[in-house]
């Protein structure tokens, strides 16, 4: 299981990276790997507001439907549509690949260090 | 084996329709079809080897074993078909005025008063087409009830995280927020969690007892206490209620409506796509909003379906209960604990229980450490049952345990059986270790081998093209 240091991580499995102000979010290795193949994501719209801790989307794998949770508060500027085409690529590269990009952030969950996170998802 | 569309020769038929007896008329200009519609042209023998073919390729509850968990496939008496193809009800029309329909309406009366009588409520009705019909309707006297009184505040639903899909997307459906309450570690509701998130806001809660991972929860009675205290209403989704019919009383729990799943708990074969039917019982103070056929009552009232629902399936409800009777009831229902303590017991020692106290009608086996060590996930063991004539359990269900296979045995099968499949998990469990390939393969003996089901879920061919 890979967790990059580079990256923070949600409780609910999404990783978050910024980049000049903006918030890019995709669901890290250890949540792609429990999900199994996705076969499907749901993508919020570009001008939607997301709220810390509201589900933002959602990933289908062969297994269930799950919540994608946003760990900030703000507006999606930017959705990953190539996803719609090849969801395959959360599974093949979870932390190469994001799902949204937020701006205009105002709140942020108290998100892990991946050394907390890996903790978290080991213990 | 071919579809029927591929087996169709032009110029085939079989003659089962009788001539026609009355004057043939064309439809009008404009309504009618400009190309001839691809049907398939059979002869009978080929069409009867069709679908005798289709049945062998079926499993069934008439097949085998069928533990899959929370759906409840027991079998089915045969009196109860017999009841339901009886001709003064299959040849009776819904309009078939007051006179005519006395002895429908007296099935649905005395069927509505039985259930009461198993559920504690006060008032049924059994318009709703199937469970998460019968849920959006429950829901919906929860949200008139609230209205009614002008309580505009109360908008979310609280749901706990072991609940089946359909409770907060009943509760989302019916206009409202949904508020997921983690388990605690013994699966039951967390107290504590539930205090957090009740409030003036609250207009109800959505459960199951026993809960879906099929433990009775001991705090029933301080759950709805404290529901009640902060203005909301408790639902009661009758999933599981084939543990404890006859035993203990919904009503009792204070819960304040309810739907029952007839085609599940009460002897109408289900699985094959209905139809089924769903009662939905309340108390009285909620009796008002309760729907019913504005035949069977005076006009104006509301309705959710035509008429008086799925008719047939009540009848067949009906006289399941008479056959079982007041005794009949509550022994099915501990049969059906027994069942499933003695096989999760007899299973235990090779698969393990996500929870070691005893269960009710169901329960689940957690594989994430079997998986860890021999990389045989739970969804290669029900793989594998398929090769020994078992139905798989349900897998991946509820999520809050990993690896997961749910097993419900019902209270119809034998010792005899329960043994023969306690006997196939401890040698699978045994097989996996040593040859782990041989299970990821599974099944080997099938019709259809292991199908590709993420290219199914990503790339499915939903109907036949004509080449």
């Amino acid at each position: 299981m890979n967790y990059p240091a580079e990256l923070q991580y949600s409780r609910d499995h999404e990783w978050l990276r910024m980049e000049d102000g903006i918030a890019v979010i995709g669901i890290s290795d250890f949540a792609q790997s429990e999900l199994g193949d996705v076969v499907f994501v749901n993508l919020p719209e570009v001008g939607d507001d997301t709220t810390a801790g509201e589900p933002f989307g959602d990933v289908e794998s062969v297994k269930a439907v799950s919540d994608l949770v946003c760990p900030v508060t703000g507006t999606v500027c930017e959705t990953n549509e190539e996803l719609l085409d090849a969801p395959e690529k959360l599974n093949e590269d979870p932390y190469g690949t994001w799902i949204i990009k937020v701006e205009k952030v105002t709140d942020t969950e108290d998100l892990l260090t991946a050394e907390q996170y890996e903790a978290e998802c080991t213990h | 084996m071919k579809l029927i569309f591929e087996k169709s020769v032009p110029g085939r038929h079989c003659d089962l329709l009788p001539k026609c007896d009355v004057e043939k008329v064309e439809l009008p200009e404009g309504f009618r079809r400009e190309t001839v519609p691809a049907l398939p042209e059979l002869s009978e023998v080929d069409l009867a080897r069709h679908y005798t073919e289709l049945n062998h390729r079926v499993h069934g509850v008439n097949c085998g074993f069928y533990p899959l968990g929370s759906c409840t496939m027991k079998y089915n008496p045969r009196i109860d078909e017999d009841m339901a193809a009886l001709p003064g009800f299959t040849g009776v029309h819904p309009l078939a005025g007051e006179k005519n329909t006395a002895g429908c309406r007296e099935v649905l009366d005395t069927a509505a008063k039985y259930l009461c009588e198993i559920t504690g409520m006060e008032s049924m009705t059994f318009q709703p087409a199937a469970g998460a019909h019968g849920e959006f309707t429950g829901v919906l006297l929860i949200k008139q009830y609230h209205a009614k009184r002008g309580d505009a505040k109360r908008r979310k639903i609280i749901v706990p995280d072991s609940a089946h899909g359909t409770n907060p997307a009943t509760a989302a459906m019916c206009g409202y927020e949904v508020v997921n309450i983690p388990s605690a570690p013994d699966g039951c509701v967390d107290l504590e969690a539930l205090k957090a998130v009740l409030g003036e806001d609250t207009a109800g809660l959505m459960l199951t007892n026993p809960n879906t991972v099929g433990l009775f929860d001991e705090n029933i009675l301080e759950i709805t206490r404290l529901v009640h205290e902060a203005g909301g209403l408790c639902y009661y989704d009758g999933a599981n209620l084939n543990a404890v019919m006859g035993v203990v009383r919904p009503g009792d729990m204070g819960f304040d409506c309810i739907h029952m799943n007839l085609h599940k708990t009460f002897a109408t074969p289900h699985g094959g796509g209905g139809p089924g039917a769903c009662a939905v019982g309340c108390k009285a103070f909620l009796k008002e909003f309760l729907p019913h056929s504005a035949l069977m009552d005076e006009p104006g009232h509301l309705q959710v379906r035509a008429f008086a629902g799925n008719f047939l399936v009540v009848v067949r409800a009906l006289a399941y209960l008479l056959t079982l009777g007041r005794e009949g009831i509550p022994e099915a229902a501990k049969n059906a604990v027994l069942n499933a303590n003695y096989l999760m017991r007899q299973i235990q020692g090779s698969f393990e229980p996500a929870f070691d106290r005893i269960c009710m009608h169901e329960f689940v086996l957690d594989l994430s450490e079997y998986k860890k060590e021999t990389g045989v996930s739970a969804l290669d063991v029900a793989k594998s049952l398929i090769d020994y004539g078992m139905h798989p359990p349900t897998m991946y269900f509820p999520m809050i345990v990993h690896e997961a296979l749910m097993l419900e045995p019902t209270e119809t099968e034998s010792k005899e059986t329960l043994d023969w499949a306690a006997e196939i998990f401890r040698e699978l469990y045994e097989l996996g270790k040593k040859d782990p390939d041989f299970m990821h393969n599974a099944p080997h003996n099938a019709q259809i081998a292991r199908p590709d089901e993420v290219r199914a879920a990503r790339q499915p061919v939903l109907r036949w093209q004509k080449g």
